[in-house]
């Protein structure tokens, strides 16, 4: 569905990403894992059309994205929900799922799939007339991935959709992540939470100063012996991310 | 009654600073450039009600209209031919651009028409008045009040019920992300310039009515009004600045009457005094938004 070969992208004088090549196919959930800085958010944003590639190509469903605007790329059926969420802060829930059906114009397809939303995420439906600033981090996030959902996205990109959530709403946001894959959606996930991404991804990529440093199910890189030392702390370093 | 006389003044003051600075902060909350061409708007609006109004016979209220479109499409074209150019280059290439799409306008009028003022044709309306609780009362400030007030309130359904007004305020709150949600930047800041464009338009119809000629410098004082006005009411809410607008108009026509004879001629001074004490007191505007800034996850 996905394919990005070689891709190389630079801010000013520094190299972001060197060579990137990964591929996300129908239905699955693949992660992107790495710390902080490795350029997973990059990676991201350059398929979104947001940060432009010196090198390589993306193509999406035998498409190539490269140069397109970032709106060209959403009506292509690629989704993002961006790290911090990005949900419009003087506006209203209301408004920002209508944003979010944008690049949709059926009215009575408007209101069916906001009463499937509600079903999905039940406080938004609360919430529906307050403004976005004022909700909580975990309504927010919910907002976002919602709002982005009204596009009818066949792809969506989740960037680091758990930071600073409390536990509990790590969890709701993780099961959202598998009914949503389980409702057909095709999934890129960065997140910084490993042992979770673990349990729930297809397939993941370990980045590290952007480049691709593994790949695989979560088993094979389970038995790899530098994830468990840096991201599942049971190596003698320890004291990775959580 | 002095009273009452005084108040239509000062509303009608005000409501027209209102719309004034809301033509400037609805360019400034998408791009964060403030428009110093903004002024030379309501000046084209000026030349078209002298060119058109002095050379044909049609009337007035059609004068009106062509000038308030051509405001806007002079609007929509400074963006597409010099703006849109520049815009993914720094903010300071952008603001540049503005100060020589401003100095261009101006002196394109300045070489093409006249350095000297032109009398502008009004109509009757504008000179006359009319008797209210037995006050003699200007028809132009009420006809000010309600033409300003009908397009503020024109404009709060734009803003707030239309999916081009909300997509506005979208991209003043994250113009990036509003993009991601497949809203064509183009279309949005189109559409931005072209109804500051119209604004700019309906506020010549005024600012020039008030003398009745037109100059090519005529755009400066409402552009440094609504520049004043934006900072005083707070630059990042849409309400921020009609509320500064409205605030700032009232504070003038209270100084005009307040101050004795012989200090007329320092009211400006006065009057930014007021505002220095205004941002002491409110650094971040009279309208603060709601929310806490989010930074952090």
């Amino acid at each position: 569905m996905l394919r990005v070969e070689h891709l190389r992208v630079r801010y000013g004088a520094i190299t972001a990403l060197h060579d990137i090549s990964l591929s996300v196919e129908e239905g699955e959930l693949v992660a992107l894992i790495g710390v902080n800085g490795a350029g997973k958010t990059t990676i991201i944003s350059t398929i979104a059309g947001i940060v432009k590639a010196v090198n390589g190509s993306i193509i999406f469903r035998g498409q190539s994205l490269i140069g397109k605007s970032p709106e060209d790329i959403l009506r292509l059926g690629i989704a993002v929900v961006p790290e911090r969420r990005h949900i419009f802060p003087s506006l209203t829930v209301e408004e920002n799922m209508r944003l979010g059906a944008f690049s949709r114009h059926n009215r009575s397809e408007y209101r069916r799939d906001l009463d499937e939303i509600f079903g999905l995420f039940p406080v938004l439906k609360e919430r529906f007339h307050q403004i976005g600033g004022t909700l909580s981090g975990g309504e927010q996030q919910q907002l976002a991935i919602a709002r982005s959902l009204m596009a009818h996205p066949e792809l969506i990109m989740l960037d680091e959709p758990s930071l600073g959530l409390a536990p509990s709403l790590v969890d709701q946001i993780f099961s959202l992540i598998v009914t949503l894959q389980s409702r057909g959606t095709t999934i890129l996930l960065v997140e910084q939470n490993v042992e979770r991404t673990l349990e729930i991804a297809n397939r993941l990529y370990l980045v590290n100063t952007g480049r691709i440093e593994m790949e695989g199910s979560p088993e094979q890189l389970k038995s790899q012996a530098a994830i468990k030392d840096v991201y599942l702390g049971e190596g003698k370093s320890g004291g990775g991310k959580p | 009654m002095i009273v009452f006389e005084f108040l239509i003044n000062a509303i009608s003051l005000g409501s027209l600073y209102a719309l004034i600075a809301l033509g400037l902060v609805i360019i400034y909350g998408i791009l964060k450039m403030v428009n110093f061409a903004y002024g030379e708007l309501i000046m084209i609006g000026g030349y078209l009600l002298y060119l058109v109004g002095l050379n044909t016979n049609i009337p007035w209220l059609i004068v009106a209209v062509i000038a308030v479109i051509g405001a806007m499409v002079v609007s929509y074209f400074t963006e597409l031919v010099a703006f849109r150019r520049v815009r993914v280059k720094s903010l300071t290439a952008l603001l540049i651009t503005t100060f020589a799409v401003s100095t261009l306008l101006q002196n394109g009028a300045l070489l093409v028409i006249s350095p000297r003022a032109k009398a502008v044709a009004l109509p009757q309306i504008f000179s006359t008045s009319i008797s209210i609780f037995g006050v003699g009362t200007p028809v132009r400030n009420i006809l000010t009040i309600v033409i300003s007030i009908s397009m503020l309130i024109g404009l709060t359904i734009l803003f707030r019920y239309t999916i081009l007004g909300i997509a506005l305020r979208a991209a003043a709150d994250d113009f990036q992300m509003t993009r991601m949600l497949g809203v064509p930047a183009n279309l949005v800041i189109s559409s931005a310039f072209v109804i500051s464009g119209a604004i700019a338009g309906v506020v010549s119809l005024f600012w020039v009515g008030r003398t009745a000629s037109v100059t090519p410098t005529i755009g400066q004082g409402p552009l440094l009004i609504a520049f004043v006005a934006t900072v005083i009411g707070g630059m990042r809410s849409l309400v921020g600045a009609v509320v500064g607008g409205f605030v700032y108009g009232v504070i003038f026509s209270f100084i005009g009457v307040l101050l004795p004879q012989v200090l007329l001629d320092y009211r400006e001074a006065f009057m930014f005094l007021i505002v220095i004490l205004i941002l002491l007191w409110r650094p971040e505007g009279l309208v603060k938004v709601k929310y806490a800034e989010e930074r952090v996850g």
